[in-house]
């Protein structure tokens, strides 16, 4: 089969690049503290885009994502001092709620999924407030739960040869990686799972067969409006898992958190090569999608250190338009040049 | 006998079911509310409308042609921002305070016009889906209004350029009569016009209007750019109202404000079928909900509920009929 070029390959190699440029001019760039702050805080962002991404696939949106993890994370804040599972299952339940919510309106009402998962945005939002009460609700320090979002799942493996003296470069990067805090590996799993299931699975065949053509899909028999309860249930437990991992991390549970999220995470799909119309995705790239548009922020930060210019933290959201902006007209001409071809 | 009375009844709450409801609600409130009716609370409800108003015009002129403007809010930002650096003399020295004031309202909203027009570029050039398109200047249009104003608020004290949101004509604030004026303006254009029918029928089957010789391009720059206008306006009414501007807060989720009131107005959010009174009377039911509920004590939190379902209603009766 001849190698194509595919829009997600276009976003790894920007993220690649980026990232060893970042490495070669910035002190620290790749190190231990900066990686850890850069996944820490944007595994969220991944996950929420992972379940954004199965929803586009499928031509659908979700723009309830954002207040969902609010919500989630003032469940989940509210159970943790039970511990570190009834704090986690609270969070998914709560993005489960509102994932079926999104999913019954959509497939039963009929109504567009833009309506329905904004209508459930606003419910979201208004019931995580009514539930925190119009504040943030502290986690409970007591039990595991914050280790969630504030540990580093590997570290109790870590041999001690890795952080020796004179270590080789492979003990360097197995450090590395053993230093990467919990909310990554959480996040790599999920992407590892929903990778599978999209291309290893009769669900993830089904899943682009119906954002490649609903009722074609319909006369051929595919079980249409299960895979459109599927895509909006899998968007709302990730939604809740980043809420659950945001409470983790900053100690609180955050009604009003979440603003925004919901097109930040369409941002990252797009960028990742995922077509909006649907029935083409990538799930690597959404992943990368969703770190590049992250490391901006970082790339801002170092670039102002080293003196040379002085840009606000302002201006990471008029890169990311642009960035969003480039994206979107090439896909536009490759898309075009692909009907063309055909 | 009966089934034929029923016929006639559909197209009767189709035409006039947002009427109705209205009307149900305010005679609810005079009932229930104390104080209903009293100016002031008419007055506040009223401010607090003006806004989604103005901006749901230019939204449901977009979603008539089958298009959505998420980018709005950010829109707003951005004239919001600009306005206080032309009346408060920042970027040059004013010759004359009201020369000032009239640049601070016509630059402004004439850039909201241009980020408008872009969006609409992006749509009919690339062909990229209008909720991509306008989602990148959601993203980055809040970000060039704080990189204008390096994230800082400005707070200014200009009450000549206020009285276009606060001064009072025949007992209502100004940007009442603003309102009012656009949807007047707005429902002429929508009905009346060429131009009018042409956004219908691009809604309505974009394909069938191009052979038919509608100049699809042309109408569909021409509503984004409207939008971005609208959305200039109510960018200056918010400054004017808190006498600061602050790039951060200025029109922040007023998007889905909009679109709320569009829906419940009766606009078919797929294109082809819209009402301006209608986002009018959606934007004033959503309100007046809000209100009842929160003068007989429901937090505002669950108002946000109540609103969820109040446009998954909308929307759903709006499938009943076409169904």
């Amino acid at each position: 089969m001849r190698f194509r070029f595919q829009p997600s390959h276009g976003v790894i190699i920007v993220l690649v690049v980026l990232t060893l440029l970042g490495a070669w001019r910035y002190d620290g760039f790749l190190g231990v503290y900066n990686v850890q702050t850069v996944l820490r805080y944007n595994s969220m962002f991944a996950l929420v885009a992972l379940g954004m991404c199965f929803v586009i696939m499928t031509g659908g949106i979700d723009l309830s994502v954002g207040s969902v993890a609010a919500l989630a994370s003032v469940v989940s804040a509210h159970l943790s001092p039970y511990g570190l599972w009834p704090g986690v299952l609270g969070g998914l339940a709560a993005g489960l709620a509102a994932g079926l919510l999104n999913s019954i309106v959509i497939t039963k009402l009929k109504i567009l999924p833009f309506i329905a998962t904004l209508a459930t945005m606003l419910a979201a939002s208004g019931t995580a407030l009514l539930l925190a009460d119009n504040q943030s609700v502290s986690v409970s320090y007591d039990t595991a739960f914050t280790t969630l979002g504030q540990g580093d799942l590997l570290s109790f493996m870590r041999p001690e040869w890795v952080d020796a003296e004179g270590a080789g470069f492979f003990a360097q990067i197995l450090g590395f990686i053993l230093s990467f805090p919990t909310p990554a590996w959480i996040a790599l799993a999920a992407y590892i799972v929903g990778a599978i299931a999209l291309n290893q699975t009769a669900f993830g065949r089904h899943v682009l067969a119906v954002g490649g053509g609903t009722e074609a899909s319909r006369l051929m028999g595919l079980p249409v409006d299960r895979t459109i309860f599927a895509v909006y249930i899998i968007s709302g437990l990730t939604a809740g898992m980043a809420g659950v991992i945001l409470a983790a991390q900053f100690g609180a549970g955050q009604p009003i958190e979440g603003v925004g999220w919901e097109l930040f995470a369409i941002a990252s799909v797009v960028v990742g090569g995922t077509l909006l119309t649907g029935g083409q995705g990538s799930i690597g790239g959404t992943l990368a999608g969703a770190l590049l548009l992250g490391i901006i922020y970082t790339i801002l930060n170092f670039e102002n250190g080293m003196g040379w210019i002085s840009l606000s933290a302002y201006w990471q959201s008029v890169v990311r338009g642009i960035f969003l902006l480039i994206v979107v007209v090439l896909q536009s001409r490759l898309t075009r040049d692909r009907a063309r071809e055909a | 006998m009966g089934l034929p009375r029923m016929a006639n009844i559909a197209p009767f709450l189709k035409r006039y079911g947002v009427f109705i409801a209205l009307a149900l609600l305010i005679i609810f409130n005079l009932i229930v509310t104390p104080n209903f009716i009293s100016m002031r609370t008419v007055s506040i409800n009223l401010s607090q409308v003006c806004m989604i108003v103005i901006v749901g015009v230019g939204m449901t002129l977009v979603i008539a042609t089958g298009g959505i403007d998420l980018s709005v809010g950010s829109l707003m930002a951005i004239a919001g921002a600009l306005s206080p650096m032309f009346f408060t003399g920042q970027l040059f020295p004013l010759p004359h305070l009201y020369l000032g004031i009239a640049a601070g309202i016509l630059f402004p909203v004439l850039a909201a016009g241009l980020f408008g027009l872009f969006n609409g570029f992006l749509i009919t050039r690339f062909a990229i889906q209008p909720i991509i398109a306008t989602l990148i200047l959601f993203i980055a249009g809040r970000g060039i209004a704080q990189v204008s104003t390096n994230g800082d608020l400005q707070v200014f004290k200009v009450p000549e350029f206020q009285a276009i949101a606060i001064g009072q004509v025949l007992g209502l604030p100004f940007q009442v009569w603003i309102m009012l004026a656009l949807v007047l303006i707005a429902a002429f254009v929508l009905n009346k016009t060429v131009f009018g029918r042409q956004v219908l029928a691009v809604g309505g089957n974009e394909a069938a209007a191009r052979l038919a010789g509608v100049p699809v391009t042309r109408v569909k720059l021409l509503v984004y750019m409207i939008s971005g206008l609208c959305s200039g306006i109510a960018g200056l009414i918010f400054i004017a109202m808190n006498s600061a501007a602050d790039a951060n807060l200025i029109g922040m989720g007023l998007e889905l404000d909009a679109i709320a009131a569009v829906a419940v107005g009766g606009t078919l959010l797929s294109g082809g079928r819209a009402t301006i009174i209608g986002t009018l009377m959606g934007a004033l039911i959503i309100q007046l909900v809000k209100a009842t509920l929160l003068a007989n004590g429901v937090p505002d939190a669950a108002a946000l509920v109540v609103k969820a379902g109040l446009i998954i209603l909308a929307v759903w009766l709006q499938r009943q009929e076409q169904a």
